[in-house]
């Protein structure tokens, strides 16, 4: 087992509708969709956006697309029409959901390394905690 | 086939960024106004003026698309009608007779009574305004009756798609696949250049030419099946991983995607790399619409105003704080009623408060501090701004920007509330109006 963040194998994008923050993540394949349908639950998001998200989440599995939809309530101030943060609408949420740590098989930290190119700026990649 | 591109998928879009599929010749275009935010500003402005509450730059966009519209190869879809669809269709009828042209069809759908007061569909409230998403029917109406422009207000984003879908096919209202499909379509079309490499979370470098970003055009078929592109030579990328981002933006239930018009399972959708930016889009299903329609009421929210502080090294971040809590309690002493604050640290945790432990940066070269209020009234924001100037000389060292316009007054914004309602859909949909202009 490898310990990474999520930003390292998947991709995200969120939007808003009222008060509720709509956060995907999309894994690269299909080992690394159902082993994050395993590992990334509802519990665990829910945790995760603690700070930000004062309602309970949802967890929908698009296996279509190899996608986990979280529907995250109460998780945009009262909404973007009135709320004060600077993220009104959650745009950002996605890529905050990346930040999570998971463990996940060694084999799929290869694969990712493959499909998910970084940025050539970016930083180099974080010591893996065996686990 | 027919082929349908996005040209706005959100108010503050440019104007400039329709042209890519005016000039790839696509046969119809839609523009989107309305998120739900911009919706309430609009709101707002209807509120202040009758003859406001609509896309204020709608006649501008109009002027973009005439040229191709008067020459008969692309039909504008527009909801920029937003709070008041009338006075925006005798805005478009006038700056296309201003223009010089004469005999093209300008169409107007609308449903809410003329003052979209609120307790007309929804239940009785504080509030000032209330809308309801429409499906695609009167918009298909106004087609039929050879609109060359519609003008809407309030309809769900994919419905504004489905509409010339629904027209040029003939599809059924109870065909519910082939509804869905063409939903599917407008969906992933509707927020414009999020699904051709805009917003793409994956290696958007190689992605982003913002001087070429082409809008993703869908070539459709009769069974409702599609293709996803983009016009030749343009930026951007339409691939599997780009389309797929925003095939499940902000629908909640994937297996239940709730639109007036349809409700869509898009698990059983089949997305297709074709390579060369081209995205099959297949197998989309559909059930039943919901026999309700829902609604939004709009309601004061109080108002609120803003200060960013920025401190240098060294306690970038403790600065920031200490200043707060200083405004904060001259607020309190002063008797400045405020009914929330909002704090946020750029740099240490802006957005994200209780995501950032363990990576944060100890003590960042520069923490820009935002605090933020509610208050009950304009005067009371304005008060409690006017605190942001004690700060200036009399606080920690290393504040940017002093003597410059940025810690001066900001002007107070009113926000709106927004509570969702259901009606059933007969009781709006006999409401129903739909009118073509012929300039």
């Amino acid at each position: 087992m490898t310990r990474v963040q999520l930003g390292e194998l998947c991709g995200a994008r969120s939007g808003d509708k009222l008060d509720i923050s709509d956060v995907t993540l999309f894994a690269p394949d299909q080992p690394t969709y159902k082993t994050l349908c395993d590992r990334v639950t509802a519990a665990v998001v829910a945790e995760h956006f603690a700070g930000i998200a004062s309602g309970p989440v949802e967890r929908y599995l698009v296996p279509n697309v190899w996608a986990l939809k979280f529907v995250l309530h109460g998780a945009l101030g009262g909404g973007a029409s009135t709320c004060l943060r600077s993220d009104s609408q959650g745009k950002t949420h996605g890529l905050a959901l990346l930040r999570l740590w998971v463990d996940v098989p060694d084999h799929l930290v290869g694969v990712a390394s493959r499909l998910r190119p970084r940025h050539p700026d970016a930083a180099p990649r974080k010591a893996h905690h065996a686990s | 086939m027919l082929r349908v591109g996005v040209g706005q998928g959100a108010f503050a879009e440019s104007s400039e960024l329709m042209l890519s599929g005016l000039e790839a010749g696509v046969d119809y275009l839609v523009c989107d106004s309305l998120a739900e935010t911009t919706s309430a500003f609009f709101a707002l402005d209807r509120r202040r003026d009758e003859a406001a509450g609509f896309a204020p730059d709608l006649a501008g966009r109009v002027g973009v698309a005439l040229p191709w519209v008067v020459n008969g190869t692309t039909r504008l879809i527009t909801n920029a009608g937003g709070h008041n669809p009338l006075a925006a269709h005798q805005a478009v009828v006038h700056a296309v007779r201003d223009a010089g042209h004469r005999g093209v069809g300008i169409g107007l759908v609308m449903a809410e009574p003329a003052q979209n007061a609120p307790g007309t569909y929804g239940p009785p409230s504080e509030g000032f305004a209330e809308q309801v998403y429409l499906g695609a029917a009167g918009i298909v109406r106004a087609l039929d009756e050879g609109a060359d422009i519609v003008v809407t207000g309030r309809v769900a984003d994919a419905a504004l798609f489905l509409a010339p879908l629904v027209h040029e096919f003939g599809w059924g209202w109870d065909d519910w696949d082939r509804l869905a499909a063409g939903t599917v379509v407008g969906h992933v079309l509707e927020c414009s250049a999020q699904a051709s490499g805009g917003n793409y979370s994956g290696d958007w470098w190689n992605t982003v030419d913002l001087a070429r970003i082409g809008l993703p055009i869908a070539e459709v078929a009769a069974d409702g099946s599609a293709v996803l592109t983009k016009p030749a030579g343009s930026g951007g990328r339409v691939s599997f991983d780009t389309v797929r981002e925003q095939f499940l933006y902000e629908v909640h239930d994937p297996a239940a995607y709730l639109t007036p018009d349809v409700v869509v399972d898009l698990t059983t959708v089949t997305l297709t790399d074709l390579g060369d930016d081209r995205v099959r889009v297949s197998g989309a299903t559909g059930s039943a619409r919901p026999k309700q329609l829902r609604g939004l009421t709009f309601s004061p929210g109080g108002w609120s105003s803003e200060a960013l502080l920025t401190y240098c090294w060294p306690d970038a971040s403790a600065k920031g704080r200490h200043v707060v809590a200083g405004l904060q309690k001259q607020a309190a002493d002063r008797g400045l009623a405020v009914s929330e604050w909002q704090v946020e640290q750029f740099g240490v945790e802006g957005f994200w408060p209780g995501l950032g432990e363990g990576d944060v940066c100890a003590d960042p070269r520069e923490v820009t501090t935002r605090l933020a209020w509610r208050t009950s009234d304009a005067v009371t924001a304005t008060a409690v701004q006017r605190l942001v100037g004690l700060v200036a000389l009399s606080g920690p060292p290393g504040l940017q920007g002093i003597g410059r316009r940025r810690l001066g007054p900001n002007p107070p914004a009113e926000l709106v509330d927004i509570a969702p309602f259901f009606v059933d859909r007969d009781v709006v949909e006999r409401d129903l109006q739909v009118l073509v202009v012929r300039t």
